[in-house]
């Protein structure tokens, strides 16, 4: 099959490759890009592992074309914030333990980026909506729903 | 999982859409959101040779009002639906339905044409169509043909759109008057899909229901209007006695599915008490 050349700028960066029109977004990041931090759960669009923003929307990169994000934008855990200065997401998972394996993290914390990009102030059903695309196998969700809370507040209150 | 290997085009226009249909044949997929379609590629449950991405078609997209009409582009997603300031004022089942639909992610790629085209039984969409009265546009190579909801599901994953046709647009009403809307689902715990879903919107006047549409999903292999329902709820005053002996007639002449999330017997059920609560919903809506 005829390869497709596609061009995306991934967290500011672009990006020019020749793929095959099969290869699912997912496997394009972290395979050919390697950017690993966006897991592979489920690869049947159920667990939300794979969740990254395209174009300002949160979407499962598992069931998504590389050549169907062609020219937009991807945002992924790796450009969100810096191991030196964590985006208020990262730092409320961190600070209210909302997790403990990490397979969930990057596509539970991107989901809620979708969540606080819609609802700067969100109610707790609020979260629980929003973050039902994603499976954790770990938590229970509370401390889940307690991170995103620290996280509304703060970038609430640094504006 | 990967799918089978295939080419993939990105036609500009519609009818360059149509003729890429056209000369491809049984081979030629359209992709619209793909979480359907990718999915069943996955699986090799579809394997087609070339996919046909109307995601660079300008005008399948978008909501519009024009008197007492609205349009919908087939491409237009479940998100923006549900977020539709517009449809919220002026046909809000459509939103009540779409926010319901998988979860977030879904929400943002899936589309209301990849919904209605795909046709699974369990969709939640059909019932909102049905329920409105929506027509759909299709064109195809020999132009284009405007086919309502009611006349566009055939049968378990069978539209009347022919193998070379594209869903355009749907056109909805605007609901005016004393009315009130509702779509309840009983999801399945995973996917979200509907066990049974009924959607109904109601008109009301001096007490009275004067309009009734009552969509119903999940239950047969193909969503349909209960018109044997609404002919038992017109003129009533939806008193809660009349709405539970009416909606006992939902499944009337219906074959439920029966498979591993729920048997026959127990979706009839659901779609009883269902419908039942659906209407009472609609009703407290409308004022009743
Ligand atoms: C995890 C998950 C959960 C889901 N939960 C629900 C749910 O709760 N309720 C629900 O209703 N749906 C659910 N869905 C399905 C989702 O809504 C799909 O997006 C939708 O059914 C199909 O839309 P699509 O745009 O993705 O279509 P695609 O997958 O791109 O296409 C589906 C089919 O329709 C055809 N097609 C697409 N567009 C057109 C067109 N304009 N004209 C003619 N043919 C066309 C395609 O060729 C294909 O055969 C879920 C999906 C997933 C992955
Ligand atoms: S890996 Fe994509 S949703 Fe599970
Ligand atoms: S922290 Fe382990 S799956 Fe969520």
């Amino acid at each position: 099959m005829p390869q497709k050349r596609v061009s995306l700028r991934i967290n500011g960066r672009d990006y020019t490759h020749e793929v095959e029109p099969r290869l699912l977004l997912v496997h394009y990041l972290r395979d050919m890009i390697g950017l690993t931090g966006t897991h592979i759960g489920c690869e049947t669009s159920i667990c939300g592992a794979c969740t990254v923003m395209l174009n300002g929307e949160a979407i499962k990169s598992c069931t998504v074309l590389t050549v169907q994000a062609d020219g937009g934008e991807v945002l992924t855990i790796e450009g969100l914030g810096r191991a030196e200065e964590l985006h208020p997401l990262q730092e409320g998972f961190w600070e209210c333990h909302g997790l403990q394996c990490g397979y969930c993290t990057p596509g539970m914390i991107l989901a809620a980026y979708q969540l606080l990009l819609r609802h700067p102030d969100p109610t707790e059903e609020e979260i629980r909506r929003g973050l039902d695309g994603n499976l954790c196998r770990c938590t229970g969700y509370q401390h889940i729903v307690d991170a995103v809370q620290y996280a509304a507040r703060k970038m609430r209150e640094s504006k | 999982m990967i799918p089978a290997p295939f080419d993939h085009i990105t036609p500009r226009t519609l009818d360059e859409a149509i003729r890429a249909l056209a000369s491809h044949g049984e081979e030629a997929k359209l992709l619209a959101g793909g979480h359907s379609l990718l999915p069943m590629m996955k699986l090799r449950l579809a394997r087609p040779k070339l996919l046909v991405d109307l995601s660079r078609i300008a005008e399948l997209s978008g909501i519009e009002a024009e008197r007492d009409r609205i349009f919908i582009g087939a491409l237009t997603t479940h998100y923006r639906i549900e977020s539709s300031e517009l449809l919220k004022e002026k046909c809000p089942l459509l939103p009540q339905t779409a926010r319901v639909i998988g979860d977030v992610q879904v929400r943002n790629r899936g589309t209301v044409g990849g919904s209605l085209a795909h046709a699974d039984p369990a969709a939640d969409m059909p019932a909102a169509m049905l329920a409105v009265g929506a027509e759909l546009l299709a064109r195809g190579p020999e132009g284009e043909r405007w086919l309502k909801a009611e006349d566009f599901f055939l049968g378990l994953m069978t539209t009347a759109l022919g193998p070379s046709e594209i869903l355009t647009k749907i056109r909805v009403p605007v609901l005016s008057g004393h009315h009130g809307t509702a779509y309840l689902k009983v999801p399945q715990k995973a996917s979200g899909f509907a066990i049974v879903g009924v959607a109904v919107w109601l008109r009301v006047e001096r007490q009275l229901c004067t309009e009734i549409g009552v969509g119903v999903t999940g239950l047969d292999a193909k969503p349909f209007r209960a018109r044997r329902v609404e002919e038992r709820m017109k003129g009533t005053n939806l008193a809660q006695s009349l709405v539970q002996a009416a909606s006992s007639q939902v499944t009337q002449g219906v074959s439920p599915l029966d498979d591993i999330h729920a048997s026959a017997e127990f979706r009839a059920h659901l779609a009883r008490v269902y419908t039942a609560r659906a209407i009472q919903e609609a009703a407290k809506r409308a004022g009743v």
